[in-house]
């Protein structure tokens, strides 16, 4: 169990590390920071200046060390559009994301779970192709698209929901459902199939045979066996949910990190995406760093695997 | 009253027994049975549509008549000469969804090719090497999956600027570790045949057993994993287009087409309505078509339906 956790992080800090090598050389590739900074008239002992200032005059590699003992400090650099540090800036936004993909993951929890449930158990009928084609829809219809389309039909035309913003519980409605459909159609996939295999096995057949209640072997004896395998998937859905809400902020308007990297876009705003993209990655990292170790203890064939 | 009991092995369509005297519809629904027909029409005709674009295309892609601004589309009894509705500048819709195809294939075509190569290079060292070769890449395979690809995707637009290079570069970014995982899984078995310790017996260079050896035994692995994942990258690059950091306009892109409709939804919801109806019918034929590709190559992997 030890060297499992220790192996799973150092793979989560040699990706931490890679994004940071990754937003240092972009960072570099985007040319001299002073050019933003600075008009053409400005004498050449300021620009100079300045350089020694944000350490422009030292090799590449020592420039990098600075960065990245900043970062670890949290310190993510100075926005230059909004001149705050972008430590508060990302601070800010970062819970409006975090719930909205909390939403999403409860939605794809509370939907993608049951209709796999109700798919495997209804096998070949109806309900069981209502199900699939539902999980194969979220697959493969783009959120964004969805999103536009919820927002047109339900908001625009019936008005039965905000169309944009957060705050009240209905705000939660459209978004949650446009980037969580996917990831309830993968759950859906996995407990449909996990049920399946069960269903099948020896000892449900057993406590059929002993008379026990069709609804009991079905909650009791299949599902909590069947529940293992979308645990697992669980870590991946969260942080794909984390990354995936950056679109879908963009198209609801929602004042999370997502929408604050698109604007930043617009803005030229590097520091900005830059601390974004820090903090997307660790919470990504942390989250499935956690999902792994609570799977491995649950399931000790992770561990040995 | 349903029953739990085992159900009968479903019969795989392909060992189904014949019918003695073949009518023409028993005919038609066993083909439809044992091909993924839809797919294949539905792929035929995007790949037709993408070569023969300039010929087929009723309308030029990127020149619109300001006069049928928000044209209503013929098929939905609109009044104009535009099959599907024009856009707000008056481009054919059709005309772009047409034009729009050729950048969704060749950016999936690419991606593929890319990451596929990358991919199942690293994957076959990965796989034949072990140690800590194996440890290394399977490292930066995990450290990958926590990198946000699409905000990688926007912080290189503000650097360099959008470009198609650009975003076949960051889509086989995120490609490449899915190709490599799965080959590496598929080598480390075949490592241990008879057949490759016999090559190595017999004196065979390690280049030579990788490429003559192992490399046709995961090749239909390969191809799966191909098929599968033409799906997600033209998910994502709707995506990206859909951000604008994309194929740089006025290059039509399904993705950049969808957010061209966003402002207009009330007046013309058509502009967006139907590049998501092409993305989710390309992608659903793909996923039928790499479920029907998987079943038929590999048959151990097929799913319990």
């Amino acid at each position: 169990m030890i060297s499992f956790i220790r192996k799973r992080i150092f793979a989560s800090l040699v990706a931490i590390l890679l994004v940071t090598v990754i937003v240092f050389i972009l960072a570099r590739i985007q040319g001299d920071p002073r050019t933003l900074y600075l008009d053409e008239n400005l004498s050449q002992e300021t620009y100079d200046a300045l350089g020694r200032e944000l350490g422009l005059d030292r090799p590449l590699y020592y420039q990098y060390w600075v960065f990245v003992s900043k970062l670890a400090q949290g310190d993510l650099g100075v926005s230059i559009h909004q001149r705050r540090p972008v430590f508060d800036i990302v601070l800010e936004r970062l819970p409006a994301t975090l719930k909205l993909a909390a939403a999403a993951f409860l939605f794809s929890i509370i939907i993608g779970v049951p209709i796999g449930i109700l798919s495997a158990v209804k096998r070949g009928t109806i309900w069981d192709l209502a199900g699939r084609t539902f999980a194969v829809l979220g697959h493969s219809l783009p959120s964004f698209w969805v999103g536009i389309m919820a927002i047109f039909i339900f908001a625009v035309t019936l008005g039965w929901l905000p169309p944009f913003g957060d705050g009240s519980l209905a705000h939660y409605v459209l978004p949650s459902i446009a980037l969580g459909w996917a990831a309830a159609g993968g759950q859906m996939r996995l407990v449909r199939s996990a049920m399946l295999e069960t269903l099948d096995s020896q000892y449900i057949v057993l406590a059929r045979a002993k008379g026990v209640k069709y609804r009991s072997v079905i909650f009791k004896h299949a599902l909590r066996n069947a529940l293992l395998a979308p645990l697992t998937f669980a870590g991946l859905t969260l942080g794909g949910l984390i990354t995936g809400a950056i679109i879908i902020e963009t198209v609801f308007a929602w004042p999370g990190l997502g929408l604050l990297a698109i604007n930043s876009v617009m803005a030229s705003d590097y520091a900005v995406l830059q601390g974004v993209m820090v903090t997307v990655t660790v919470f990504y990292v942390a989250i499935s760093l956690l999902v792994d170790i609570v799977y491995g203890w649950v399931d000790p064939r992770i561990r040995y695997g | 009253m349903v029953s739990v009991a085992r159900q009968p092995p479903k019969i795989h369509p392909a060992e189904a027994p014949i019918a003695s005297q073949p009518n023409r519809s028993k005919r038609v629904s066993r083909l439809f049975r044992r091909y993924p027909v839809f797919s294949m029409l539905m792929l035929g005709l995007l790949i037709f549509a993408a070569i023969a674009a300039p010929a087929i295309a009723p309308y030029p892609a990127t020149h619109g008549e300001l006069r049928s601004r928000h044209a209503e589309p013929v098929i939905l009894g609109g009044e104009s000469q535009h099959v599907l509705g024009a856009d707000s500048i008056g481009r054919d819709v059709l005309s772009r969804l047409i034009f729009g195809a050729r950048i969704s294939l060749l950016v999936a075509a690419g991606t593929i090719i890319i990451a596929g190569t990358i991919g199942t290079i690293l994957g076959l060292i990965s796989g034949w090497y072990g140690g800590w070769i194996d440890e290394t890449i399977m490292r930066l395979v995990d450290a990958m999956n926590a990198i946000p690809v699409i905000l990688v995707a926007l912080v290189l637009a503000v650097a360099v600027g959008p470009s198609f290079a650009l975003l076949l570069g960051v889509l086989s970014l995120g490609q490449w570790p899915v190709f490599a995982r799965q080959i590496r899984a598929e080598a480390l078995t075949l490592r241990e045949r008879d057949y490759v310790q016999l090559a190595r017996v017999a004196g065979a260079s390690t280049g030579r057993i990788l490429l003559r050896h192992i490399l046709p035994g995961v090749f239909s692995t390969v191809l799966v994993v191909a098929t599968n994942q033409v799906g997600t990258v033209i998910l994502a690059e709707a995506g990206l287009s859909f951000l604008g950091v994309g194929v740089p306009p006025p290059t039509p892109s399904w993705g950049g087409m969808i957010s061209d409709g966003r402002l207009y939804l009330t007046e013309a919801w058509w502009i967006s309505a139907f590049p998501g109806i092409a993305i989710a019918l390309t992608v659903l034929s793909l996923v039928f078509m790499g479920d029907w590709l998987r079943d038929r190559l590999d048959p151990t992997l097929r799913q319990l339906e």
